[in-house]
C-alpha cells in the first residue's frame, strides 16, 4: 500500500460570524499519497482555501482529525507543529507572499533560517534553488524588483528549501498571465515527474486541473467527486 | 540564530517610514540627558574632590564678603587686618592661623606688560607650612628650580602656566629676570599645576617682600587656619566667627566676612549637585517613558502592516518564539538606534557645557568625562527600553495563528 503522507478524516470547518454558523467544511476526507500530484477544484466560496489550511497544517479542524505522517496534528503543540509544517510542507501562495524587506536569496533561506540550518549550507542550498528556477543573476533583487512570474518562482524555490514531502500551491497561477502561468505549471509538473515530489494544487481553471493524476472536486464544503 | 533575527530585525527597522523614527525622540531626549548629566556628573565629582582634598578637611578660612571676581580677597573695600588674625589665633582649637595677601601687580618681561595677582607665603615657619601645604607648592611639586625660602627677598615662583609664551611670544623660565610693579625679581622656581586654578594663574613670593614691594603693611586677603584634631571644626568656625564679629563690632548676622569649612564648600556644590541632577533625572525619566511608547505604537502598527508576513513566516516554520524574538529585536534596536543618536547629542551637550563654563566663568572646574561604561551603559540601556517596549505588540504578533494573519 501506498504511504500517505497527509490524511483528513471527516474534517469540519465551522467559523461562527455572531449567531450565524457557517460550515466552510462539512466533513471532508482526504487522503495524499506519497508521489501524488492532485488538483482541488470548486466554485468560489466552496471551502478549497479552507481545505487547504487544514492539510497545510496551518490552522486546527473544528471537527474530525488531520493525520500528518499518520501522527494526529492536533496532539502537537504550537511549536512541534510549526517546526514539522516547516519541515514537511513547502507553500505557495496566490500573491506569492515573499518578504519585501529581504533579497531573493533571503528569501530561500528563511524556512532554513527556523529549522536552524547552518551557514554555509544554507547559502549554498539557496543558490542550488536558484539555479533550478532559473534566476541566478537576481538573488540579490528584492521582491519589488522582479516581474510576477519571477517572483513566484522564487515562491518555488522557497517552498522547495527544506526537501518538503509535499508541495501546497493555492492557485499558484491566479495572478499571472496566462503564459507566464503556464510555464509555471510546467516548472510545477517537472518537478512532479522529475523529482517525484508531491504536490497539491487549488485551481479552478479545469484546463489547470487536467495536469493532475487526480482532481477532487469540492461544493458547499463537501467533496462531490474525484477523478483519476 | 539571533544574528539572522536580527538581520531580519535590522532589515526592516530601514525600510520605515519617517514617522516610525520621529518616534524615537523621547528615547533620544532621554538618553541625551543621562549621557550629558552623567559625564558632567562625574567631571564635577572629581573636581570637587579635589578641591575638598586641596583645602583638607581640617582648615577654615575667612575671607571679606563682597562681589569677588578675582582670586578671594584680591578687591573689596572691606579688608582683613593683622589684628583680625591676632583674634583668630587667639581662638581655643585654632592650631595654626595664617593671612594671604592676593594683590594685583605689573609684570614685565621681554619689553611686554601683563597684569595678574601676586599670592604670597607666610614668614613664620608654622604659618608658612600651612600655607605651602594648601597652595601645594612644596618643593616635591616643582618642576623646574626650588621653591621659596623664607629668607628670599626679590624671588618669585609660577606655575607651569607661564611656561607658555604669555610674554609677547616668550615664556618664563627659571634664572629669568622679571620686573614686577618696577622691581627687578629672579624666577627661581617652576611648580607643576596645583590644581588650583587661583593659585595656578598667581605669581607666588614672600609675604615681607610683597609689602615691602607695595607697601602694604598691615592688611590681608585671605585669612586660613588649622583647626587642632580634637577639636570640631563646626564648633571652632563658630567661635571664629563670634570672636571676628566682636572684635570687628559688628550685630549677629551683619558680618563683612565669610567662614568656610571645606565641608561647607561641598555642601553647597553637592546641593546644586543634586537639584541639577534630581531635574535632568526627571527630564530623562519621562523622555524614556515617552519614547518607550513611541515605540511600543510604532510596533503595534508594525505589527498591523505586517501582519501577512508573520503569517508567511509562521506557513514557513516560525514558531511563535521565534516571531517574538525577531520582533523584540526589532523594537530594541529602534531603540538602541535612538539612544546611539542621544549618546551624540549628550556628549556634544556636556561638551558645550564644558566650554561655556571654561569661556564665561574661567573655571575648569567642569570637565566632562565620558567613561566606556557610559557609553555601552547607555546604548545596552536603550535597547532594553526598546524591547520592554516592544513586549505586547511582539506578544501579539507572535499569538496570531497563521490562518488569521494571511488573512488580508
Ligand atoms: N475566517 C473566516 N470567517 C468566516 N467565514 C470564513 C472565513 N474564512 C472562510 N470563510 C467562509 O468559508 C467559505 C469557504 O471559503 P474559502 O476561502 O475556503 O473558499 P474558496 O473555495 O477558497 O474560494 P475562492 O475560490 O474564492 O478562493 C466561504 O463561504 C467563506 O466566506
Ligand atoms: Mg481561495
Amino acid at each position: 500500500m501506498k504511504q500517505a503522507i497527509i490524511e483528513l478524516k471527516n474534517v469540519w470547518k465551522t467559523y461562527e460570524m455572531g449567531d450565524v454558523k457557517v460550515h466552510a467544511l462539512r466533513g471532508i476526507n482526504l487522503k495524499v499519497h506519497k508521489g501524488e500530484f492532485v488538483a482541488i477544484i470548486g466554485p468560489s466560496g466552496s471551502g478549497k482555501s479552507t481545505a487547504m489550511n487544514q492539510i497545510g497544517c496551518l490552522d486546527i479542524p473544528t471537527k474530525g482529525s488531520v493525520f500528518l505522517s499518520k501522527k494526529n496534528i492536533s496532539t502537537l503543540d504550537e511549536s512541534d507543529l510549526a517546526q514539522i509544517r516547516g519541515k514537511k510542507i513547502g507553500f505557495i501562495f496566490q500573491k506569492f507572499n515573499l518578504i519585501n524587506t529581504l533579497t531573493a536569496k533571503e528569501n530561500i533561506m528563511l524556512p532554513m533560517i527556523f529549522q536552524d540550518v547552518p551557514e554555509d549550507k544554507r547559502n549554498k542550498k539557496a543558490e542550488a534553488l536558484l539555479k533550478l528556477v532559473d534566476l541566478e543573476e537576481r538573488m540579490d533583487h528584492r521582491p519589488n524588483e522582479l516581474s510576477g512570474g519571477q517572483q513566484q518562482r522564487v515562491a518555488i524555490a522557497r517552498s522547495l528549501a527544506n526537501d518538503p514531502e509535499m508541495i501546497l500551491a493555492d492557485e499558484p497561477t491566479g495572478n499571472l498571465d496566462s503564459k507566464t502561468g503556464s510555464s509555471v505549471l510546467e516548472f510545477l509538473k517537472k518537478l512532479h515527474k522529475e523529482k517525484g515530489t508531491t504536490i497539491v494544487m487549488v485551481t479552478h481553471d479545469k484546463h489547470v486541473a487536467k495536469q493532475a493524476d487526480r482532481i477532487e472536486t469540492l461544493k458547499d464544503g463537501k467533496i462531490v467527486g474525484a477523478k483519476t | 540564530m539571533l544574528r539572522d533575527y536580527a538581520r531580519l530585525g535590522i532589515g526592516s527597522l530601514f525600510k520605515r517610514k519617517l514617522r516610525s523614527w520621529l518616534t524615537m525622540i523621547g528615547i533620544f531626549i532621554g538618553i541625551a540627558a543621562v549621557v550629558s548629566l552623567i559625564s558632567l556628573g562625574q567631571g564635577m565629582q572629581a573636581a570637587i574632590e579635589e578641591q575638598f582634598f586641596q583645602l583638607g578637611a581640617d582648615k577654615v578660612n575667612i575671607a571679606v564678603k563682597g562681589p569677588n571676581t578675582g582670586p578671594p580677597g584680591s578687591n573689596s573695600d572691606v579688608q582683613l587686618f593683622d589684628s583680625d588674625l591676632a583674634v583668630v589665633q587667639r581662638v581655643k582649637g585654632v592650631d595654626v592661623a595664617t593671612g594671604r595677601l592676593v594683590e594685583p601687580i605689573r609684570a614685565e618681561f621681554n619689553d611686554k606688560e601683563i597684569f595678574l595677582f601676586v599670592a604670597t607665603l607666610a614668614q613664620d615657619d608654622d604659618e608658612r607650612e600651612l600655607l605651602v601645604d594648601v597652595a601645594n607648592v612644596d618643593e616635591d611639586n616643582m618642576l623646574y628650580g626650588r621653591t621659596l625660602k623664607p629668607s628670599d627677598q626679590w624671588k618669585v615662583i609660577m606655575s607651569e602656566n607661564y611656561l607658555e609664551p604669555k610674554f609677547d611670544g616668550k615664556g618664563l623660565k627659571v634664572g629669568d629676570k622679571v620686573r614686577i610693579n618696577g622691581q627687578t625679581v629672579d624666577v627661581v622656581g617652576i611648580f607643576k599645576k596645583t590644581g588650583n586654578p587661583f593659585v595656578d594663574i598667581s605669581f607666588v613670593m614672600n609675604e615681607n617682600a610683597v609689602r615691602d614691594l607695595l607697601d602694604i603693611p598691615e592688611k590681608y586677603g585671605l585669612l586660613l587656619a588649622k583647626i587642632s584634631s580634637d577639636a570640631n571644626i563646626r564648633n571652632v568656625a563658630n567661635a571664629i566667627e563670634k570672636d571676628l564679629r566682636n572684635h570687628r563690632g559688628l550685630d549677629e548676622g551683619d558680618e563683612d566676612f565669610e567662614i568656610n569649612t571645606a565641608e561647607d564648600v561641598l555642601d553647597t556644590l553637592s546641593t546644586v549637585l543634586t537639584i541639577v541632577t534630581a531635574v535632568l533625572v526627571g527630564i530623562a525619566a519621562i523622555s524614556l517613558i515617552v519614547g518607550g511608547i513611541g515605540i511600543m505604537n510604532t510596533m503595534y502598527t508594525s505589527v498591523l502592516e505586517r501582519q501577512g508576513e508573520i503569517g508567511v513566516m509562521k506557513a514557513i516554520g516560525a514558531r511563535n518564539s521565534d516571531v517574538l524574538t525577531i520582533f523584540m529585536i526589532e523594537s530594541g534596536m529602534l531603540g538602541m538606534v535612538g539612544g546611539a543618536i542621544g549618546i551624540l547629542c549628550g556628549v556634544l551637550l556636556s561638551k558645550f557645557v564644558e566650554f561655556a563654563a571654561t569661556a564665561a566663568l574661567g573655571t575648569t572646574l567642569i570637565q566632562a568625562q565620558f567613561p566606556w561604561y557610559l557609553i555601552l551603559g547607555a546604548l545596552l540601556f536603550s535597547f532594553g527600553v526598546g524591547s520592554i517596549a516592544g513586549v505586547f505588540p511582539a506578544l501579539q504578533a507572535s499569538q496570531l495563528t497563521p490562518v488569521e494573519a494571511l488573512k488580508e
